[in-house]
């Protein structure tokens, strides 16, 4: 309770600048939403004509996505049509960006969460505080996404490509497709995919706090099993979401470990924030139970999923450049064509940077080399998500404007006045679980 | 004059740990201690130098990936250049996709095996050696920890080593 207390005392610090900032950011991207369709729609008119020509003429020039776009061939007007649509679409991208990105974070704490209850975990546990206030943030940023996505199907923004009638009718591999991607069937899975998570994410949170009150397990042993099963929904969602919310912004393009790529990047990010949180609270004293093993277990953490993350990104890039079948190659042709420093870049912070930095032992106990390798990592993170959804809404249009910055900047103070706001809500150890003093005498 | 060591016998890792630190609180001395698996932290607790085994695998980690690098540089690109995925670029860098996997097999390989023989050198063991394991119940459910007697009184260090929940005490002449 004391330090619920003292929590608390600590959010009416924190609170202020987060919602100043908010405000801030609200009132100077609602501005740069005018500016920005002003902008596109004066470019539009010379861009249309010009790049929607040579954007085909630039796919066909590179030799290995000879027939690529076979299937948009015909229907230059529909393309333009679409260029146009692109440049409008930047503020909506830079905001889906962001909101998914943080959206991604707090599913990812969810996962790691329950991954700790299923496993029984003992080092853990005087964690777990952190791990809920990181997930709280799931309700809000999974119902922007999912507005955003609302958006989408109402043809507000033109995000998805499929999602446009007069797009399909002249595609056949869409209408082969229809029957997966239609508007309607889209919300609805994406409706349960969220309501699935949230309802875990609200029995576990309630489980783990009602746990701390009562003299028995039972309510641990329910956490258990509802982990179990959550991990298992979250597996299929997780693939599902990616399929349908990142893979489907490039509609002609699968790729078989999309998911699990998604996965990795979004497993990654969420510990590196756990790791980030854990190390600010405890440098203001309100961690003490947190000892040295426990930030080298979550750099390990780090470590470890950053280079899992590499493997698949390799395994993935790696089968799709050897057998170079056009339909596949596109996707990374436009990535090295037009993102090549977003695309490299990201390669190097999210795996050079953490291989190297995280590599030694030692160097995972000190503070300040998580906290810079974590930084690092977000950084690179937010890049891995910015190419996978960019380059098929903007296409060649891109770059890190105020829109980016903004968008990033409002999920960000939202995401952490969420977070530190939940963290002020209940206890910060959970007292009463069963693992809670082998965690507190956890020693590496 | 010979030295004089006491073997003493415990049957548990956690009761093990407990004794190596009342031991080395008491300042006697280990000599050695030997378990028939790991034990974590015994280390630590015995006060031994940490291991700079990881520094060489490192090393020799990078020693791979240049092996890695070079030889199919030469192989692939420079001696019999080779169409590789259809994309006859000849170039090292065009075709580093193709390589990376071979990279990385051959630094995991020359890390892990020179680890290994680097250990053994250290170590002092090869095939065939004769074991130096004083007791073989060590290799199966029994841990022993040897204690230089030097000059502490023999009856003292017995009673002391049983007290800490040794099974068998054993004096040795070596």
């Amino acid at each position: 309770m004391v330090v619920g207390a003292i929590g608390l005392i600590f959010s009416f610090v924190t609170a202020p600048s987060s919602i100043q900032e908010v405000k801030d950011i609200i009132a100077s991207q609602e501005a740069h939403h005018g500016g920005g369709h002003g902008e596109s729609h004066a470019e539009n008119t010379h861009q249309v004509t010009a790049d929607a020509h040579d954007n085909k003429a630039g796919g066909n020039e590179h030799g290995m996505t000879a027939d690529a776009h076979n299937a948009e061939e015909g229907h230059d007007d529909a393309h333009a049509e679409h260029m146009l649509h692109q440049l409008q679409n930047k503020p909506w991208a830079a905001v889906y960006v962001a909101a998914f990105f943080f959206f991604m974070i707090a599913l990812g704490a969810l996962a790691f969460y329950a991954v700790q209850y299923a496993a029984q975990a003992g080092w853990s546990p005087v964690l777990f505080r952190v791990m809920e206030a990181v997930t709280a943030y799931l309700l809000p940023g999974s119902l922007i996404v999912f507005a955003l996505l609302l958006l989408s199907g109402l043809h507000i923004n033109h995000l998805f490509v499929w999602m446009d009638p007069e797009v399909v009718a002249e595609d056949e591999l869409l209408q082969g497709k229809s029957s997966y991607l239609n508007v309607p069937f889209f919300l609805i899975r994406a409706a349960l995919y969220i309501i699935g998570w949230n309802v875990f994410r609200y029995l576990l949170r309630r489980n783990s706090l009602r746990h701390d009150e009562v003299d028995h397990n039972r309510f641990f042993r329910q956490s258990f099993k509802l982990s179990a099963g959550f991990l298992v929904f979250f597996i299929v969602t997780e693939s599902m979401m990616s399929w349908d919310w990142i893979m489907s912004l490039d509609p002609h393009w699968f790729s078989t470990l999309f998911g699990w790529y998604v996965f990795a990047s979004l497993f990654v990010s969420a510990i590196t924030v756990i790791a980030l949180i854990t190390i600010f609270l405890k440098a203001r004293g309100y961690l003490d139970f947190v000892n040295d093993s426990h930030i080298h277990d979550l750099a390990k953490f780090m470590f470890g999923i950053s280079i899992f993350w590499t493997y698949l990104w390799f395994s993935q890039f790696m089968l799709i450049w050897y057998s170079n079948i056009p339909e596949e190659v596109t996707y990374f042709i436009t990535r090295i064509e037009d993102y090549k420093l977003p695309f490299f870049g990201m390669l190097a912070l999210n795996f050079i940077f953490p291989v190297l930095v995280l590599m030694n032992s030692d160097y995972k106990r000190v503070n300040w080399f998580v906290v810079m390798s974590g930084i690092i990592i977000l950084i690179g993170h937010y890049l891995d998500i910015y190419n996978m959804v960019m380059p098929a809404t903007v296409g060649e249009s891109w770059f890190i404007g105020i829109a980016e910055i903004a968008a990033l900047l409002f999920f960000g103070g939202l995401f952490i006045f969420i977070v530190f706001n939940a963290l002020t809500k209940a206890p910060l150890l959970a007292k009463r679980n069963p693992y809670i003093k082998e965690s507190k005498h956890f020693h590496y | 004059m010979s030295s004089k060591v006491i073997h003493a016998i415990y049957t548990d890792d956690d009761l093990l740990m407990q004794a190596v630190k009342q031991t080395k609180e008491a300042h006697y001395r280990i000599e050695e201690i030997y378990t028939p698996f790991p034990v974590h932290g015994l280390d630590k607790a015995m006060g031994l130098a940490p291991t700079r085994i990881a520094i060489t695998s490192f090393l020799y980690g990078l020693v791979g990936l240049s092996v890695a690098i070079s030889m199919m540089n030469f192989i692939m690109i420079e001696d019999w250049p080779q169409n590789i995925g259809g994309k006859p670029s000849f170039s090292f860098l065009e075709n580093l996709p193709a390589f990376v996997p071979i990279m990385f097999e051959l630094t995991v390989f020359f890390a892990a095996h020179l680890m290994v023989i680097t250990f053994y050198l250290r170590s002092k063991i090869w095939p065939f050696k004769k074991a130096e394991n004083p007791d073989p119940r060590t290799t199966d459910d029994h841990f022993l920890m040897e204690v230089d007697v030097a000059n502490h009184k023999i009856e003292d260090l017995s009673q002391f080593l049983s007290n800490t929940g040794a099974v068998e005490i054993k004096l040795i002449n070596k």
